[in-house]
């Protein structure tokens, strides 16, 4: 399994949210690395089609599709729970719907 | 705390369609300004909060402010349009206000968003930073903002004036 998390050190979410990943990875006893990768301008932004930090893929797939589709920047990325609230990061449950 | 004392001179324009200044806001006891924006995750998590402060606290002559100086140009989710658009959807009870040179994001040393500028009767900083202290709003222990308001209404310090404000970055012009 390819997991790959990618972030930007201007939001502050991605180490809760890598510690929420690594936490479900576990219970799923999923032992495959996560690639971090760090993005650090916007053009890498563009590059890699990233809509905001933290940005996680499963085997190429985003956990949360409909935010992928949001423009490549720089950014915190704004995660919809269940409930409708907003999150900087992904719930438990993308996470794990993700990785089924 | 932060690096201004009292409240900066600002005659910014409104999701309303008009410019509201600091001069406007003389008659409240206390003034709130917030640093926000429209597309941050925390913003829209904290939102909530702020529009409740501000409902209930407006009989009692409150007003919070809100500031948007994010670079439009490289976040248009954050464009004067955006907001306007944002402040209709959220049903916000406080003005809105572009801050499109930054200048008022510089004046106050914002960083983040939302950042919280409490200013008492004679607009004297008492607090600055966090709204509260979780994100999660059924895990909030410590209501630094609500405490700021009702401290400096009643012509107090509050408990804790300064805390790290945790948001988004202010999205500065290069």
């Amino acid at each position: 399994m390819k997991i790959e998390f990618l972030y930007w050190e201007g939001c502050p979410s991605h180490p809760e949210a890598l510690a929420l990943l690594r936490e479900v990875l576990g219970e799923r006893g999923i032992s495959d690395a996560v690639e971090l990768r760090e993005v650090l301008t916007h053009e890498e932004a563009v590059e890699l089609a990233f809509p905001g930090s933290p940005t996680i893929r499963i085997d190429g797939r985003d956990v949360d599709p409909p935010g992928a589709e949001w423009p490549p920047g720089l950014s915190c990325r704004v995660y919809r729970l269940s409930d409708g609230r907003a999150s900087p990061v992904p719930s438990r449950q993308q996470l794990e719907e993700a990785l089924s | 705390m932060s690096v201004i004392e009292t409240a900066p001179a600002f005659d910014l324009p409104g999701v309303d369609g008009r410019n509201h200044s600091l001069e406007e806001y003389a008659d409240a006891p206390v003034l709130v300004l917030v640093q926000s924006c429209n597309h941050c995750p925390y913003v829209l998590a904290w939102e909530g909060r702020i529009d409740a402060l501000q409902r209930e606290y407006a009989d009692r002559g409150v007003r919070i402010v809100a500031i948007n100086s994010n670079n439009a140009a490289a976040y248009p989710a954050d464009s004067f349009d955006a907001m306007v658009t944002h402040a209709r959807d959220a049903d916000y009870s406080f003005d809105y206000l572009s801050d499109e040179s930054q200048a008022i994001a510089k004046a106050l040393g914002a960083e983040r968003t939302p950042e919280a500028y409490v200013f008492d009767e004679d607009r004297k900083l008492v607090y600055h930073g966090a709204v509260d202290d979780n994100r999660d709003e059924k895990d909030v222990t410590q209501r630094y903002l609500r405490d700021a308001i009702d401290a400096a209404l009643a012509g107090a310090l509050p408990p804790i004036a300064d805390t790290p404000a945790v948001g988004c970055t202010v999205k500065w012009r290069s």
